[in-house]
């Protein structure tokens, strides 16, 4: 698949879909490197049209690229934002490692919790070309002056939330970063298209959880629906506010960071998931779902967006517990910083005599 | 982390036999051989290399994009340097 033109969601099985239109991102990309272009601006060339041109012509900004201030601070913003979300959402997970009912599940667990420090630091190395560096962006998230995603917010009660993470909170990620692997920024899209190959071997491994749960006994049965009920509708506010709210949307369309408006990726989503629940055999927990033939969408119930604002505002569940065991880590992670580089002072001293 | 101690270190990594070391991100680390651990931890969980190089970040000197037309140029105008320049008579073979 190339260009703007997605696939109907609906026609798409379960993850294949979404991991051909990472792989379609990173054939363009290849594509768009290889479409004959003019070097820099010309010496007497206005900055801002040459700016607009590169991206214009589905071109990637590169780091030395000339760019506007406000394209800087809202990628710095986005990106760090996204870093920080993919560190504090191993908490909910990290949760469940030591609880994880088999040794296959716990290896599997650890391996997805690993894989979300990792994501969270291609982003971190991402935002870095931008100007700023790791220890000015860790200290914006521990002093709370950077968000992460309000999702994270919310506590795992059960094993089965593990599940319904998987199945929801990382699909919702990925119909979000799919078209990131589009972003006009060049480093952001290549970070994005190893983060969402990766992500989609986590929402298969919270799918197989959820259906081996929903085809168990009756109490676990319940579990799974009970975690469904419970991390539907704030997946379904990971989209953001809608359309008429969302403050950065105009412009980051503009610039192609954003590809898709917030509710139309929230009814990509909804699209995508009936039908993975009726496999599941669970029920998504709203009565006004429903086909709608002439949109051929589904109709469905909107979620709580003055929740999300509590929840991003600092008042959610776990907002102060989740920051806590933050702040926590990293102070009690010092030592092994200093260590390290003390370490590596004394070898180098060793080297320097040698050399002497 | 204190970037102080723990510089910005450029990852290159080998997919496989045959082929060029590419590069894949950055990461910090206080020494070469912590670097080379965590390039290992961080790009090659899934067996995306048989190889890897860590590289100073500071000890990398980049010709600016700003520069590239000037920098560039004189390439442009050297066809000759390509085969297709010339013209070869019909049935001439192995050249």
């Amino acid at each position: 698949m190339y260009g703007n033109d997605f696939s109907a969601p609906a026609d798409d099985p379960p993850g294949g879909g979404l991991l051909g239109e990472v792989e379609a991102a990173e054939a363009e990309l290849r594509a768009a490197a290889a479409r004959e272009r003019r070097g820099g601006p010309a010496p007497d060339e206005d900055l801002a049209a040459y700016f607009a041109d590169v991206v214009g012509a589905e071109q990637k900004i590169e780091p030395r690229d000339w760019m506007p201030e406000a394209y800087r601070r809202t990628l710095i913003r986005q990106i760090a934002q996204h870093a920080h979300s993919e560190i504090i959402g191993m908490q909910p997970e990290g949760n469940w490692i030591s609880r994880a009912p088999s040794l296959k599940r716990k290896a599997i667990l650890l391996a997805k919790v690993q894989d979300e420090a990792g994501h969270g630091l291609y982003l971190y190395a991402a935002a870095e070309t931008l100007g700023i560096s790791r220890d000015e962006l860790v200290q914006l998230l521990l002093d709370g002056r950077q968000k992460y995603s309000s999702i994270f917010n919310y506590p795992t009660l059960t094993w089965a939330d593990v599940g319904a993470i998987g199945w929801l909170v990382d699909g919702a990620a990925i119909v979000n970063q799919v078209p990131l692997c589009r972003c006009s920024y060049g480093p952001y899209a290549r970070a994005m298209i190893r983060v969402c190959k990766e992500e989609s071997f986590h929402q298969r491994q919270g799918y197989e959880i959820l259906h081996t749960l929903a085809h168990g006994t009756p109490e676990q049965r319940a579990m799974a629906q009970d975690a469904v009920d419970r991390w539907w509708y704030p997946s379904l506010a990971m989209f953001g506010p809608p359309d008429g709210d969302s403050t950065h949307s105009a412009q980051s369309m503009a610039w192609k960071i954003k590809r898709f408006s917030n509710d139309d990726l929230r009814q990509r989503f909804v699209d995508m998931c009936v039908g993975q629940a009726e496999v599941l055999g669970l029920r998504i927990p709203d009565d006004d779902l429903r086909w709608n033939e002439e949109r051929q969408a589904y109709d469905y119930t909107q979620p709580d967006y003055d929740e999300l604002m509590r929840v991003i505002s600092g008042n959610g569940p776990c907002n102060r517990e989740r920051m806590a065991h933050r702040r926590a880590a990293h102070a009690d992670g010092a030592w092994v910083r200093e260590a390290a580089a003390a370490y590596a002072a004394k070898r180098a001293e060793k080297r320097e005599k040698v050399a002497a | 982390m204190n970037t102080e101690h723990s510089p910005l270190w450029e990852v290159f990594v080998r997919a496989r036999r045959g082929l060029s070391h590419t590069h894949v991100g950055s990461l910090h680390a206080p020494d070469a051989e912590l670097a080379l651990r965590n390039a290992r931890d961080l790009y090659t969980r899934r067996q995306e290399g048989v190889s890897i190089w860590v590289v100073p970040a500071g000890a990398i000197t980049a010709s600016s994009p700003d520069e590239k037309d000037a920098f560039f140029d004189p390439a442009a105008d050297k066809v000759y340097r390509h085969p297709t320049f010339y013209e070869v008579p019909d049935g001439v073979a192995h050249l």
